[in-house]
């Protein structure tokens, strides 16, 4: 065997490894949620009971389902306007701009920003601001978290739609412009449709990303075990829920946890594949 | 752009009732869209500036040389105005320690597959690898975490480790530093690794002596980012290090990291104001990092 091939040979046995671990992480996590689905049966997705207590334990997945959709959804439709104005402002009104590479700097350092460190914010600032406006009498709740993981998922859905937008091309816009169009009529009648599917895509990326934040969530959801009642009341994400159970769980409950992974994993990777297909169809047009 | 304001110019001559509601919509959209954008620059500053007035005065040389104090201890030194005494110098090591092993797993294992999949760009397998590495991306890092306790946790260790807590994270890295590998290898100009095939090089001498150097600052970029992502990733540590309240080098034993040991605090009302110290330099630090990431990118575009 020549060096040659020894090489090619060491890359490829490489790529496995990513093929290992994803394969792996499916089997895994199947297995860890065999008893608990197994105990449960579909029960286990459907059910609204969650209860830990020793000899009468119930657990059903649909409240941290209903948490985990609420809040992001909610954090997606405040991101929205906000992630479609920075990137017109970036890829349109100021384009190429001492203060557009300001502005994307920004949205770029926020997107460095700790997980963690947004839950602290939102605990100590954000968290009080809205007990003093009388939204809610603790501050806790999917409004919240739902603000922190909007501005959490700001930078990802800005930074996809930006890159689209700039890809418009500029005969098309001067051709509107041309026939006397304003700016904002090229905006919405040129360049939106144009990049549609993109900007599309770029969001779906974003919800996929707020659905499995983990500890800002935590730390501004409330913590409780039910389906949240309404835009202020408390519940708890499948992420959240694992992070703040998994300490003490064991058996029965542990499988439980690792069965709502495995459901967290599917929504995720489904969505994922979903915003990246229609990329992928982007790309080659 | 110049014909845009020749044409408004003409219509100034021909205003129109019709046309001054399309002129005021168009100025309204951009005044939202000013407005909006600034919205979203201010949450950076506002957290960055509440770290800043909440976390310098905790920053000291304990800080950085101490272990953290006993509840006890927080709680006397907080009724009496001063402040907390003692350090996050277990997390700091335990940071270094899994970000360390993390990076010395996932950077060549990263760059092997990336310099693959620029090899194979077609290949309907390295299509399928490339495809299973966007979904390896988003997993949230939760379930990382979940994964690497069943692995490693109960399996390997017997325990939660500093072991299970880089593999994780060496897992949340691994995506990032192959893609990043990948598309700065698709833009080195492809004759000059033609140059060296053409001279007889044996290929992995055109991996090290060409692709590599060639890349480098891509190289960085994403090795930086990446190790940036995961400094701050508190989740998937909670399910696999736990936390230690000593520093451990050892990567058999549970060990403590800076968003640990925050979470810890936050757990603890008498360590508030260790907080907002170890979140300020964890902050500060994923920051630069990533804005030095930044200019390496930039200067890298100018060339």
């Amino acid at each position: 065997m020549n060096s040659e091939k020894i090489t090619k040979y060491i890359l490829f046995s490489a790529s496995l490894l990513i093929l290992i671990i994803a394969g792996g992480m499916v089997y895994s996590l199947i297995r860890g949620a065999m008893p608990a689905f197994d105990f449960f049966g579909w029960k286990f997705i459907f059910s609204t009971h969650w209860d830990p207590t020793q000899g009468h334990e119930q657990y059903g997945a649909l409240p941290f389902i209903a948490g985990t959709l609420f809040t992001s959804f909610l954090a997606l439709l405040i991101a929205l306007p906000m992630a479609f104005s920075t990137s017109l402002f970036v890829a349109e009104y100021f384009r190429k701009k001492r203060i557009a590479v300001v502005l994307s700097t920004f949205v770029d350092l926020l997107a460095g920003v700790p997980s963690i460190v947004y839950g602290l914010w939102g605990f100590y600032t954000l968290r009080p601001f809205i007990v003093e406006l009388g939204l809610s009498p603790q501050g806790f709740g999917i409004f919240t978290s739902g603000l922190i993981l909007a501005i959490m998922i700001i930078p990802y859905a800005t930074s996809l739609s930006t890159e689209i937008i700039t890809m418009v091309p500029n005969e098309l816009k001067e051709a509107a412009y041309s026939l006397g169009a304003t700016r904002m009529e090229v905006i919405f009648n040129v360049i939106v449709p144009n990049a549609r599917s993109g900007i599309i895509a770029s969001y779906i990326l974003a919800f996929g990303r707020a659905l499995g934040e983990t500890m800002a969530v935590t730390m501004l959801i409330g913590n409780s075990n039910n389906i949240p009642n309404g835009l202020f009341g408390t519940g708890n994400t499948m992420a959240s829920v694992i992070a703040n159970q998994f300490a003490e769980a064991s058996g029965l409950q542990l499988s439980s946890l690792i069965a709502i992974g495995l459901l967290l994993f599917a929504i995720t990777a489904l969505i994922n594949a979903f915003g990246k297909y229609i990329i992928k169809k982007l790309a080659a047009r | 752009m110049k014909n845009t304001d020749l044409i408004e110019n003409e219509r100034n001559v021909f205003v129109n009732d019709h046309q001054k509601v399309r002129n005021f919509k168009n100025k309204l959209l951009l005044v939202v869209v000013v407005l909006f954008s600034a919205l979203t620059a201010f949450p950076i500053i506002l957290i960055v500036g509440n770290l800043l007035v909440k976390g310098y005065h905790q920053i000291n040389l304990a800080f950085f040389t101490q272990v953290p104090p006993d509840t006890f201890t927080a709680m006397m030194a907080k009724s009496s105005g001063q402040i907390i005494p003692g350090g996050i110098v277990n997390g700091i090591t335990g940071t270094i320690l899994m970000v360390g092993f993390a990076s010395l797993i996932a950077i060549p294992f990263g760059i092997m597959i990336g310099i693959y999949l620029y090899e194979k760009k077609d290949a309907r397998y390295a299509n399928f690898v490339r495809n299973i590495t966007d979904v390896l991306q988003g997993v949230p890092s939760i379930v990382i975490g979940l994964i690497t306790y069943l692995w490693v946790v109960i399996s390997i260790t017997k325990g939660y480790s500093a072991l299970a807590g880089s593999i994780s994270l060496s897992i949340m890295m691994l995506p990032l530093i192959i893609r990043s590998t990948e598309e700065t290898m698709k833009m080195i100009p492809p004759t000059l690794k033609e140059a060296a095939v053409a001279l007889g090089t044996p290929y992995h001498k055109v991996i090290f002596k060409v692709l590599i150097p060639s890349s480098l600052g891509g190289l960085m970029t994403g090795i930086l980012i990446s190790i940036s992502r995961i400094l701050g990733e508190t989740a998937p540590l909670l399910l696999t290090a736990l936390g230690n309240p000593a520093v451990n080098w050892k990567l058999s034993q549970p060990t403590s990291s800076v968003p640990l040991l925050i979470w810890q605090f936050y757990n603890d009302p008498n360590m508030v104001s260790l907080i907002f110290s170890s979140s300020l330099f964890l902050m500060g630090f994923v920051l630069t990092l990533n804005l030095i990431s930044k200019r390496i990118a930039a200067k890298r575009s100018i060339q």
